[in-house]
């Protein structure tokens, strides 16, 4: 076996020197009924080429989005990430070291770290940012915890402009904790009375801007109730591009910011690894969850880095900790922190002012397209059409019949709403105009 | 009078107002203190129940009320400068004033001699 | 004709100066100091060349961006330049030995990166038709089935993102599955040497947790169990192989004692590395245990994660399994993910998060088990547990065994006691060892034994590179007993940088640059 460097004869001299006859002394401690005599019923070892080829062939069986005119979103977005990126994360040094318990020896790791924590910072506009999530979605539920930390109250109330899958992440973990969560119906028409669900009894309202529909929501009077009755705002955000062209969350007041930052420096890859984004104000931070990369000096005097106020977190608090998390999203937040270097202000203003033009091209098209609706006053870079039937029979049969990825039809989302008729288009930089036109196309033709 | 709890708080009582913190030989246990956390003013405290918490950069420990009462000060000095609690634990590094309740019962706290016994056996 | 070009290329003297002797850049030869993005970068500099917007138009509505990010940019070679140079001041299992115990640092195979790139895989959306992803399906049902098989377990989770997050997943679905019954049953038994993950994940979802003493062996005992045992308790979480590197020798009847009590049986399977082929945890009564894909299957960890965490589950608790979920129908995978999916028996708790799963690290994990097979993974795991018992042979004349009546699986548990009156400390070892080459073992970890020393050497070591680590440690060992405590005490003196100021960091946290306000 390619990988396992003993030989049989390493194997008998070291069998010797431990003083045992047979590796199963070792496992003297297993009841003997219990150790296998016969392998699992699994095949055996095989050699590279096969392996490759065997794979090779369930790849070969997937639409592949670059091979497709490709308008699929709803938090998972596909952009072009620069070849050095994937070159520099396979870098042995980044990919096959662990979490950075030995600062001396892990500075590299602790220093990207730390330039991730201040650009995503930045980027939300907010006071101070952690090592990441494993998500976007399970930091939503983690900030809805933190929230009932600060607050010492337990209801969060959860916009219907947020994710569906994040929201049910919440509910979820609330329905556990048996902590109260109010959902707010799906709000496509952007008219939801959110104000009115925040009381005293409230500890956070999450928000979503731009919301799985698309729309960019006004932060500012939400976080303006929440902060009255003495609640916090979370917000969220599933498309960091778009904070390349919109305001972020921070300066409209929101209190905790959670996002997903696959977008940059992370491929669509089915739906994971992706990488949670997790900021808040200071006079929050130890009540945050996740590492947190801190600046000092060393002995010498020298400027270094080093994981710190880790009484936080589990492997100090054990059942009092802020968090369970422990692995986190390393290398995809190294990734992302790589891809944002590499574009900074200049290059990520520009990659979203190219989103932004290209879906107004197609938003305006498909506007044209009779019996078809766009719903959104608002948007970056997806929005809501509103189609004269099912949307999944023509997402489905645009894949099948043209070879084109046409969106998430709402209904994937939130099945049994009675929004069958609606889809979610995203348009990307990395679509091209003969993309664009031939989903335009290909959606009045079908209709 | 001053009075010591097995789990290394310290309690000096003057009339019915107490100063509570830890040991010298509990922040020597603890390492470098980085931050404490300390409870509101006018909050109940009820003897053995959490009164504040103190961190080091590897643990965390609860300190407890060594009495029933009532916090009446926080050591505001702690915020800024939690080394005090390394460098003057009984003195400048104290955690909280409390109003103790009526009647307290201080009869299994030790006194300094008992404590410093105490601490020879651990 | 003699060549007078010649010269001598030995250096002339060195001596104890050279080592403190300082230069004009801060540099050691490779080892080159290299500044923040946000010192180097400029904010109109940009290393992606992207084609000019037209811009006029704008949906933005009243919300376009006002205020810059303060986002500085680098230009490619710049941006290779800074993280190349970073790179180079990380240790990592590629250029050597990694003993970090319970994290289980093994070869990252380069072909499972390979598998894990290819574009049928890492270029599909989550959300897209599921008849365009039957491949991609496969592979989740395929780890799936490798999974379920290996544990002789009834059923597999696959979406939880890491073992802590697998931990809840099957923790919520023991309390699902003490609601569906009508049972009160709030508390959780944790043995004290339990990863911290285990309390913080029962506690997150409102379980009270109750600790249960380990006995001087190291191991935990039946009659302990079922004297924690009350009306309340509802679950126990034990990890098997334990956090003391010993296989808990009387876990059948700790299941039966917590099953025969209406509670469930969560395992930790961390360490699941040590067995896999030898024992099934379903044989020994598990009902919950997640797989670190990221530990036993070699993903690697990349600094920090991402990992993912499968919980495969029992009979007892399968049907409450979180979507989404892929169930074979007529040897194809089907995707349940919402509850109007699902069929009778199935009764899924809820969510734990967006889409699938990690599903780049499923490639990566079936790369890895297509490629050793039954057969290679049952080596791998007598591999790992050869070695860490010759580590255990070599070293255990002169450091000190905690718990020297049981085997060893795939870790060895020292404590500190052999550097009694040395005036090294556990950390002090760790610290030499890094200028010795080696990243240390896992320190003070578990906390049930003082000044833990947890040496995980796995299966990717040849015999040459386990010989040298131990002669290393002798040597150490023997160092810090004739009283070279400065050897260890100044240690490292070697790394790119010397020990740092963790409390510095924690008292007054830095943890985002901030712009230097300009001297007046
Ligand atoms: C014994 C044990 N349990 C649980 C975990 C948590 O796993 P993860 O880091 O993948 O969340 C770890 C890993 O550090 C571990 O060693």
């Amino acid at each position: 076996m390619r990988y396992l460097p003993l030989t049989a004869s390493d194997r008998a001299e070291m069998l010797a020197r431990i003083g045992v006859a047979e590796i199963d002394a070792l496992y003297a401690d297993v009841p003997a009924d219990e150790l296998l005599v016969e392998l699992p019923d699994l095949p055996r070892a095989r050699g590279e080429m096969e392996v490759e080829r065997i794979m090779s062939r369930m790849a070969a069986k997937n639409l592949t989005a670059s091979a497709a005119p490709f308008f699929c979103g709803a938090g998972a977005y596909k952009h072009h990430v620069p070849a050095t990126v994937d070159h520099l994360i396979q870098r042995s040094e980044f990919l096959t070291s662990y979490t950075p318990y030995q600062p001396e020896i892990t500075q590299g790791t602790l220093q990207v770290l730390f330039e991730f924590q201040t650009q995503v910072a930045n980027l939300l506009g907010m006071e101070v940012a952690n090592a990441s999530m494993y998500d976007g979605s399970t930091g939503t539920g983690e900030a809805v915890l933190m929230a009932h930390r600060i607050t010492k109250r337990r209801k969060a109330v959860l916009s219907g402009g947020l994710h569906p899958h994040y929201a049910e992440v919440v509910a979820t973990l609330s329905k556990m904790a048996s902590d109260a969560v109010v959902r707010m119906a799906p709000d496509v028409g952007g008219g939801e009375d959110l104000l009115e669900q925040i009381d005293k009894e409230t500890s956070c309202v999450v928000v979503q801007s731009p919301d799985v529909f698309g729309r960019i929501v006004d932060l500012a009077p939400i976080a303006e109730k929440a902060h009255a009755v003495g609640a916090l705002l979370v917000a969220v955000v599933t498309e960091v591009v778009a904070l390349g062209a919109i305001e972020p969350p921070g300066p409209q007041g929101a209190d905790i910011v959670v996002a997903e930052g696959q977008s940059l420096g992370n491929p669509l890859g089915f739906g994971g690894p992706y990488v949670g984004l997790f900021a808040t104000r200071s006079k929050y931070v130890r009540q945050m969850p996740g590492r947190l990369c801190g600046e000092t000096v060393d002995a010498e005097g020298k400027r270094g880095f080093v994981l710190t106020l880790s009484t936080r977190e589990q492997h100090i608090r054990r059942e009092k900790a802020t968090s369970n998390i422990c692995t986190n999203a390393g290398l995809c937040a190294t990734a992302f922190s790589m891809h944002l270097t590499l574009l900074g202000e200049a290059g990520l203003s520009r990659m979203a002012a190219l989103n932004h033009e290209a879906a107004i091209e197609v938003a305006e098209a498909l506007a044209q397209v009779p019996g078809v609706e766009v719903l959104n006053d608002t948007f970056f870079n997806e929005f809501t059409v509103k189609l004269p039937g099912d949307a999944t029979a023509l997402v489905e049969k645009l894949a099948r019949d043209e070879g084109i990825l046409a969106g998430v039809p709402v209904s994937r989302l939130l099945p049994g709403a009675g929004l069958d008729d609606l889809l979610l288009v995203a348009v990307t930089e990395c679509s091209t105009a003969d993309d664009r036109a031939a989903l335009v196309a290909a959606i009045s033709e079908a209709l | 009078m001053k009075l010591y709890t097995k789990d290394h708080e310290w309690i000096a009582i003057d009339g019915d107002v107490a100063t509570v913190g830890i040991t010298t030989y509990a922040q020597g246990q603890l390492g470098d203190v980085v931050f404490v956390e300390l409870p509101d003013v006018g909050k109940a405290l009820t003897k053995g129940g959490e009164a504040a918490v103190v961190e080091s950069v590897k643990a965390a420990s609860e300190v407890y009320a060594p009495l029933d009462g009532t916090v009446v000060e926080a050591n505001d000095k702690l915020a800024d400068d939690p080394g005090l609690v390394n460098l003057e634990p009984e003195a400048g590094g104290w955690f909280l004033k409390m109003k103790l309740a009526e009647g307290v019962d201080t009869s299994d706290l030790m006194d300094e001699a008992a404590y410093e016994a105490f601490v020879q056996t651990l | 004709m003699l060549n007078d070009k010649g010269r001598s290329t030995r250096s002339e003297t060195t001596d104890e100066a050279d080592m403190t002797a300082s230069t004009f850049t801060g540099a050691k030869a490779l080892d080159v100091e290299e500044a923040l993005i946000f010192e180097i970068g400029r904010a109109e500099v940009t290393g992606v060349d992207l084609p000019a917007p037209k811009g006029a138009k704008s949906r933005l509505g009243a919300h376009a961006r006002k205020a810059p990010l303060d986002l500085p940019g680098l230009a490619e070679p710049e941006a290779v330049r800074h993280y190349v140079r970073l790179s180079r001041k990380n240790y990592s299992i590629d250029a050597g030995l990694y003993p970090l115990g319970s994290c289980t640092m093994k070869h990252n195979p380069r072909l499972n990166e390979k598998m894990a790139r290819l574009p049928g895989f890492s270029d599909v959306h989550p959300l897209q038709p599921v008849g365009t992803v039957e491949g991609a399906l496969d592979v989740v049902a395929e780890v799936g089935r490798w999974l379920v098989e290996l544990t002789g377990m009834a059923a597999v989770a696959m979406s939880p993102k890491a073992g802590a997050h697998g931990e809840l997943a099957g923790m919520m679905a023991i309390k699902a599955a003490l609601q569906a019954r009508g049972l009160d049953k709030p508390v959780v038994l944790v043995p004290e040497s339990a990863h911290g993950t285990n309390p913080a994940s029962a506690a997150l979802i409102g379980f009270e947790v109750r600790p249960i003493p380990a006995r001087a062996d190291g191991t935990v005992r039946v009659e302990d169990v079922r004297a924690a045992i009350d009306d309340r308790v509802g679950a126990l979480m034990l990890t098997n192989p334990n956090t003391c590197g010993i296989f808990e020798p009387e876990v059948a009847e700790i299941a039966a004692a917590i099953h025969e009590a209406g509670g469930y049986f969560y395992a930790d399977g961390a360490n699941f590395n040590a067995i896999v082929g030898k024992v099934r945890p379903g044989d020994f009564g598990v009902d919950a245990m997640h797989i670190n894909l990221h530990k036993t299957f070699s993903t690697p960890h990349g600094g920090g994660g991402p990992g993912a965490g499968p919980v495969v589950l029992s009979e007892r608790l399968a049907a409450f399994a979180p979507l989404p979920f892929v169930r074979m129908e007529k040897g194809r995978p089907v995707l349940v993910e919402d509850a109007s999916q699902t069929r009778a028996g199935e009764t899924p708790y809820g969510r734990l998060t967006a889409f699938h799963g990690q599903m780049g690290m499923f490639t990566r994990a079936l790369a890895y088990m297509l490629s050793h097979g039954s057969d290679g993974l049952r080596q791998a795991s007598e591999d790992a547990v050869l070695s860490a018992n010759y580590v255990r042979a070599c070293l255990e004349d002169l450091m000190t065994l905690p718990f020297p009546d049981h085997p060893s699986m795939h870790e060895v548990l020292f404590d500190d006691r052999f550097l009694e009156g040395t005036g090294v400390t556990t950390l002090d070892f760790a610290k030499a060892m890094i200028d010795e080459g080696y990243h240390p073992m896992t320190m003070y970890f578990p906390l049930v034994v003082h000044g833990a020393m947890l040496i995980e050497p796995t299966e990717s070591e040849s015999k040459a590179s386990l010989d040298l680590f131990v002669a290393t440690l002798r040597d150490l060992t023997l160092a810090a007993k004739a009283g070279d405590t400065d050897r260890f005490t100044r240690a490292p003196r070697f790394a790119p940088r010397r020990r740092l100021d963790e409390t510095r960091a924690a008292r007054a946290p830095k943890l985002k640059w901030e712009k230097p306000v300009a001297a007046e």
